[in-house]
């Protein structure tokens, strides 16, 4: 992942900033403890974590940015970075990777060049993999934006990803 | 019409009579001609397609207006997740599995209304080829005990009166009219039972000393940051029967004198946020959370806190920390959580398990209680039979049970006619059991005698096919992922550990690796500050303790005994079975096969991957790996 800021571009996109993420931000103004509720929010809102919110957060509830930051980047489910319209999740617990879970990392990482945590050229896919789902009794499994594929082979998994575009 | 009956009420519940009046009032107004129809929503029956059953059953019943004779609902995890989606008719709780939404219409004009079964819905047992009718009779469920998880497939869990109904809240009644919180830790400390999180430390201490520590506000928290990799039990309490943990934090908070629970829940597991959430909200408006609980004059609010996806979360220092909007970063523990936990304050953190077996024991006692299980582990625990193993999904045990009766009586044993190997439990703090030590009754201490642990209640079935040096290395290199990087032993130990079994699955091992491992296990065990570094080592220990014959075959012979570390293993076809098809070099993704129609094709190991795709389309077995 690519950790660094770029300030200027913060700059540009802070003035555009919405009065949406404005208002969210600042019902947290008596709560900065819950800086994880609060990134989760601003995540369901874009997908993503955008550069400029971290600031906005880190200005108005007097949170040293550094820590800011390092909570956005410590967590998994956190992503700086936009998505795909489609995010491809690959359980690779304990029973699917025995079940064979790191074989269809390879298979979509083969077919669309893409690594975990990547983004395919064209927008299409985001690939992550994930430590559980839970849904161990039906590894290996898959998840397409929300929707979850159990018993998923290499074969199986290229016949439902054509589905999306 | 429970809806009704409380809005008669029109107010909240004011007091335990109350409570008790509208159990009775649920209970009577059942019209007993009506028929169940549960289906299992869990998450993992969700993923086999249960909202589209649940739907045409919507429909269906409106259509033919059977909303008076049938009472449907959509339950929590049944725990056979392999035969989702789940659906059981009651009252003689009639199993079928496998449910598809065309079959709906026949489920109700045949089984609903007319009481015939529908064969080809039934479970075959595998061992006698017999068809099982009733879910009592399934060998999956007839050998567990569901004190716990038996509720979960009663009820909608939605529905707070459906949960009053089944009795539920009568433990808080029973505390507020005859237990005082002294009472109540010595029933817990009676019971023996422990913290089923993975630690195994007595509850009722635990409980004792949180009331005893001195603080000005003291705090009440669930983990269900159920991390391990492999189990979810937590994800399905949670999903399934949100109010029984919320009637154990009560019974909790009341008895240390705290007014503020927290759930610490996944970021992963979206349904059970939903369900704990609606559920308190529930609970809230029937005067069972907030001011003056039942009139009692206690006291007692629950907030949700989504974790952000870290497995060190699940450690409770890192929890804390988390919850307080830092990173999860474990501490040195100079003093215990119950005394200085969240804000410095006395905090009782207790695994989602270990809440659920509070009301019950309240309920029955802990007389009653103290003799389900072995000596030292009491009660019931709670494993996701998962991996290489016929009958897959939730199963709750007594204590003492042993793993071949889990695995053979219960799980129906390994798919395929493949060969047992191992069984993993505890997580990535636990370790790889054996076939030797199948016998072995499963309780906290016996795990870990054998180098494992009981940890969450993950247990992970391996077979011929798994390799255990790649084992060690999938747990090895999900620590390192998930070390916090704050201490050394672990953030450099883990990573050293990574580069040499990745050297070593790679067919570029040493035999002097197998020691230098042992050593930085060593290190780890006495140095890592928080239990993700000091048992990060089991998974490694226990494969090398048992499986040192695969660490060898990787190193000297250059081979995978199993057939999985890709570098080690080649694909050939047998040109006597190939019948030149053709299949394998559509599926191939490099062009890697070649060959004439109805002739034997040949692989081009230069442009082989070893994805495998070959070898899973192959029809007549021509495809061979060695």
């Amino acid at each position: 992942m690519d950790n660094t800021l770029d300030l200027a571009a913060i700059q540009t996109a802070l003035e555009k900033s919405s009065a949406k993420v404005e208002a969210l931000i600042n019902s947290y103004v008596d709560k900065k403890e819950q800086l994880i509720s609060l990134l989760q929010d601003i995540q369901a809102e874009f997908d993503y974590l955008p550069q400029e919110t971290l600031v906005k957060i880190s200005r108005t509830l007097d949170i040293p940015l550094s820590q800011v930051f390092s909570v956005a980047t410590f967590f998994q489910s956190f992503s700086l970075k936009p998505r795909g319209r489609h995010t491809i999740t690959v359980c690779l617990g304990t029973a699917c990777h025995v079940k064979g879970g790191q074989r269809l990392v390879d298979k979509i990482s083969r077919d669309y060049k893409i690594g975990p945590g990547e983004t395919t050229q064209d927008e299409r896919f985001t690939l992550e993999t994930a430590n559980c789902l839970g849904c161990c009794a039906l590894g290996p499994v898959v998840v397409v934006d929300g929707k979850y594929e159990g018993h998923m082979t290499p074969d199986k998994l290229d016949k439902i990803l054509k589905k999306y575009e | 019409m429970v809806e009704q009956v409380r809005k008669l009420l029109d107010r909240k519940l004011k007091n335990v009579q109350e409570l008790e009046q509208f159990q009775q009032t649920i209970l009577k107004d059942k019209d007993s001609s009506q028929v169940t129809v549960s289906v299992c929503g869990g998450t993992g029956c969700r993923a086999s397609g249960a909202q589209d059953v649940v739907d045409a059953f919507s429909e269906e019943i409106e259509k033919r207006e059977l909303q008076v004779k049938i009472d449907f609902k959509e339950t929590g995890c049944h725990g056979f997740c392999e035969r989702g989606p789940v659906v059981v008719i009651g009252p003689k709780k009639i199993f079928y599995q496998h449910v598809k939404p065309e079959d709906v219409p026949e489920i109700i004009s045949e089984t609903v209304l007319n009481g015939k079964v529908v064969p080809r819905l039934l479970y075959t047992d595998p061992a006698t080829e017999k068809q099982i009718t009733h879910e009592s009779d399934v060998p999956f469920y007839a050998r567990q005990m569901r004190l716990i998880m038996g509720t979960n497939g009663e009820i909608d869990p939605t529905e707070i009166a459906q949960y009053i109904a089944a009795g539920g809240y009568s433990a808080l009644a029973k505390v507020f009219q005859q237990m005082n919180p002294d009472k109540i830790i010595n029933e817990i400390t009676k019971s023996g039972l422990r913290g089923r999180g993975g630690g195994g430390f007595p509850t009722g201490r635990k409980w004792q000393s949180c009331r005893t520590a001195e603080g000005d506000t003291k705090y009440v928290i669930c983990n269900a940051d159920e991390g391990d990799p492999g189990a979810y039990p937590d994800r399905s309490i949670l999903e399934g029967n949100p109010h029984s943990i919320i009637e154990g934090m009560i019974i909790g908070a009341y008895a240390i004198g705290a007014h503020q629970g927290i759930i610490y829940v996944r970021n992963e597991y979206p349904l059970a946020v939903e369900h704990a959430r609606t559920a308190i909200d529930q609970a809230t408006d029937y005067g069972l959370l907030g001011e003056n609980i039942l009139g009692s004059g206690f006291d007692f609010r629950i907030t949700i806190n989504k974790g952000g996806g870290a497995f060190v979360c699940g450690e409770s220092s890192a929890l804390i920390a988390s919850l307080e909007g830092k990173v999860g970063e474990p501490k040195a523990k100079y003093t215990h959580m119950s005394e200085r936990g969240l804000w410095d304050e006395p905090s009782l953190l207790n695994n989602v398990k270990t809440w659920a077996n509070v009301p019950l024991i309240i309920n029955k006692g802990a007389d009653w209680y103290s003799k389900i299980g072995t000596a030292g582990s009491k009660g019931t625990m709670i494993f996701s039979l998962v991996g290489k193993i016929n009958n897959s999904g939730l199963v709750e045990v007594p204590m003492g049970i042993t793993l071949r009766e889990m695995i053979y009586d219960i799980g129906g044993g390994i798919p395929g006619g493949k060969k047992f190997k191992a069984v993993q439990t505890g997580g990535p703090s636990g370790g790889c059991i054996p076939e030797d030590y199948l016998d072995t009754p499963v309780d906290f201490d016996e795990l870990t005698k054998l180098g494992s642990m009981m940890g969450s209640g993950g247990m992970i079935v391996m077979d011929e096919d798994t390799c255990m040096v790649d084992v060690a290395r999938y747990f090895i290199d999900f620590l390192k992922g998930e070390s916090c990087g704050k201490c050394t032993p672990c953030r450099e130990g883990l990573a050293t550990l990574s580069e040499i079994l990745n050297r070593i699955t790679h067919g570029e091992g040493k035999m002097e690796d197998l020691q230098t491992m042992e050593d930085i296990g060593e290190i780890l065990k006495i140095g890592a500050l928080c239990a993700l570094g000091r048992t990060a080592t089991n998974p490694v220990s226990s494969t090398l303790k048992y499986f040192k014959d695969e660490y060898v075959a990787h190193i000297k012979d250059k081979k995978c005994p199993a057939g999985v570390c890709r570098e080690l293993i080649e694909y050939e076809i047998d040109t006597d079975k190939c019948t030149g098809c053709g299949v394998c070099a559509r599926a191939c993704s490099t062009g890697a096969i070649t060959g004439e129609k109805r002739e034997p094709h040949v692989i081009n190991k230069g442009l082989c991957i070893k994805c495998g795709a070959c070898f899973d389309v192959c029809k007549f077995d021509a495809v061979v790996k060695h």
